[in-house]
């Protein structure tokens, strides 16, 4: 999800522009996508025992659950980090602002092994990040090999999907407004409240979908710094395929996972999707006037 | 509403306005107003006025003159360094913008881009608890006030850059503030919206009779507007007046040249009696022409307005106690209802205009020409 934008002038021909974007996502999407439904449901003749399956071997419905709960906490963390972050960006100078980028975009940079040995270091039984909980009277709390752990690394990376989108609709903000609105009798809380806030739910919504749809496919992470015991959706799959040869129920679950996901978007959508057309809209006008 | 000629900076207050008439607006007076950023000299220095209740006034100056921050401090945008503002008299220097109860008009409208027009205007009442049927009541008079019904389930980027502006009045004035503040509103506007929303502000200022400070750079647009005018200059005030008394009045050079053309022919040092000596003329001066400014005591300057200066081919012509000077033809501008004559004036050959009948074509480029004008007509000013 990026935020819309509009082309006018557009010259006939420039759907040409998309052949190559579009034969490559037909190739290695949607074929091995539309193989894996074919497997889900015709394996071996047509049946949908795979997807009842789902539902009853008492293993999916948890692990889905899980992964779905630890998107969530990642997606209200990144948001509770990312939001402060990217308003911070807005305000300072150029350069600072840059400083702020390079931050927030490291662990992108980083390779998965190494950020992901990096967290272990850090959090293992032990470690520097335990033995502060401990020095304060909470050293029962284990951070590698559960959720915790996995939970932190993750929102580490996954904050830029935050923080990118948010900065580039708060920084469309026209601060002028709040000044309107305490200047209508308005508080700085209230005009927050009203004004900036929903100006910014375009960007709000980009960065939770963005940061939960991702959260549910990480395999590396809670394959290393997670325990067996609580595996995520993306080591059942892999656990499927790999080790069990189940590439029918391995496709089920894929679909099921692809379908909630889609939902969730689709809905998303009706919130974030006419706030920022508005948005947009409203900044091309007073380009026009000027 | 009745302007004393002789208003200074730091006029005395003017009878408080009838608690029982709220529609006569509010007066607002700034004392020793000082806003220091820390740099080399402060972006408002000291600054003295008083706004009369219901009065339009201007705050005109050139870019970084301080007017836009003094409106900025009225509004509470900006902190005071020093001095006081009252309205009607209470101190709101430390209150924040919020409790001022003051209509701002911005130059990009400001208008919240995800609420509709008849939500935008509704907002200052919503924030004080207007009960709904009054909201709704209020919203459609004051959209008919600034001729703008029909539009209030419109977005504002559905508007044109006018139709917004007017919401962005509307929002404004729809509380009932105490005054009124406009920041360059018209700034953002082509030519002729300009002129037209002109016009329509000058009939809402009369309609609704309410304290308006007005800011711009433009000077033609604060005389057209104003009851009066206060000229800002470097963080200080230089004048406040009438536009008349600006235009026909101006204490000091500053005022002359940034309000209108002028001839300006500097004294130099020499003290400005009955007589005064430019290059080698000599000039009567009226003692009613010198402005009141005690620089010009030290150093002054003639100033003419090109619609005041005459220009003859012959010596004979030049009618007897006028003021006189020799000056050769430079260029002609014709501009339709008058023409321009450019002139090299003096030995300086510094350039002078005078402003003549579109129909009198009797001057080509080079003539040897006697620029005059009336005693009265001039104005010394301090340099």
């Amino acid at each position: 999800m990026t935020t819309p934008t509009r082309t006018r002038r557009t010259p006939r021909p420039g759907w040409l522009l998309l052949v190559p974007a579009l034969a490559l996502l037909a190739g290695i999407l949607l074929v091995p996508l539309f193989q894996s439904l074919l497997r889900s449901i015709g394996t071996p003749e047509f049946t949908l025992d795979h997807y009842a399956s789902l539902f009853t071997d008492g293993v999916t419905l948890t692990v889905l659950g899980r992964t779905a709960m630890t998107a969530v906490i990642v997606t209200i963390v990144t948001f509770l980090l990312g939001y402060p972050y990217a308003y911070l960006m807005t305000r300072v100078g150029p350069r600072l602002r840059g400083v702020l980028l390079v931050i927030v975009l490291i662990p992108f940079w980083t390779s998965v092994m190494a950020r992901n040995y990096a967290w272990i270091v850090l959090l293992q039984r032990g470690g520097p990040v335990q033995s502060v909980f401990e020095f304060f009277g909470a050293g029962d709390i284990v951070f590698q090999g559960s959720v915790v752990g996995v939970t932190i690394a993750m929102s580490q990376v996954m904050l830029p999907f935050m923080v990118l989108p948010l900065f580039s609709t708060l920084g469309g903000i026209d601060r002028k407004l709040l000044l309107a609105a305490r200047g209508l009798g308005s508080s700085p809380l209230v005009a927050f409240w009203k004004i900036y806030w929903p100006l910014s739910r375009g960007g709000v919504v980009s960065g939770l979908i963005l940061v939960f749809t991702l959260s549910l496919g990480f395999y590396v992470t809670p394959a290393l710094l997670g325990s067996p015991q609580q595996s995520l959706i993306a080591q059942l799959l892999a656990q499927r395929t790999t080790q069990l040869l189940d590439f029918a129920g391995a496709g089920a679950l894929g679909i099921l996972v692809l379908v909630i996901t889609l939902l969730l978007v689709a809905w998303a959508n009706r919130f974030g999707g006419t706030i920022s057309a508005i948005g947009v809209a409203s900044t091309s006008r007073t380009k026009e006037t000027r | 509403m009745t302007i004393s000629s002789k208003e200074s900076a730091t006029a005395p207050p003017a009878s408080p306005s009838s608690p029982t008439a709220p529609r006569q607006g509010t007066q607002i007076r700034l004392s020793g107003v000082t806003k220091d950023y820390g740099l080399a000299a402060p972006a408002v220095d000291a600054v003295s006025l008083t706004i009369q209740p219901g009065e339009f006034m201007t705050l005109l100056g050139p870019s970084g003159s301080g007017k836009t921050t003094t409106l900025n401090l009225i509004a509470g945008f900006e902190t005071l360094t020093s001095g006081t503002i009252a309205l009607d008299g209470a101190d709101v220097g430390t209150l924040p913008p919020h409790k001022r109860n003051l209509g701002m008009l911005f130059q990009n409208y400001a208008l919240f881009p995800h609420m509709t027009v008849a939500q935008n205007v509704a907002y200052p009442l919503r924030e004080r608890r207007v009960p709904k049927a009054e909201i709704a009541r209020r919203v459609a008079e004051v959209l008919e006030l600034v001729q703008l019904p029909g539009r209030d389930q419109n977005y504002p980027a559905q508007l044109s850059g006018g139709q917004q502006q007017r919401v962005a009045l509307a929002r404004a004035i729809v509380f009932d503030p105490a005054a009124l503040l406009l920041d360059e509103p018209l700034g953002a506007l082509d030519r002729n919206l300009r002129g037209a929303l002109q016009m329509e502000i000058r009939r809402i200022h009369r309609e609704v009779g309410s304290t308006f400070v007005f800011v711009t750079h433009d000077q033609e647009e604060a005389m057209n507007l104003s009851d009066r005018i206060a000229l800002f200059n470097s963080g200080h005030i230089e004048q406040v007046g009438t536009p008349e008394e600006l235009y026909r009045r101006p204490d000091t050079l500053f005022t002359a040249r940034f309000l209108g053309d002028s001839n300006v022919f500097d004294l130099g040092g020499s003290p400005v009696g009955a007589k005064a000596s430019w290059e080698d003329s000599t000039w009567t001066i009226d003692p009613a022409t010198i402005a009141g400014h005690p620089g010009v005591r030290s150093h002054g300057a003639v100033v003419v307005r090109p619609e005041d200066v005459q220009i003859s081919r012959d010596l004979q012509t030049v009618p007897a106690g006028a003021n006189a000077v020799r000056a050769t033809v430079r260029d002609l501008e014709y501009m339709g209802s008058y023409r321009t004559v450019m002139l090299d004036v003096g030995q300086a050959r510094q350039l002078g205009r005078a402003r003549i009948d579109a129909l009198d074509a009797a001057f080509a480029v080079g003539d040897e020409v006697t620029a005059w004008w009336k005693p009265e007509r001039q104005r010394v000013v301090a340099v």
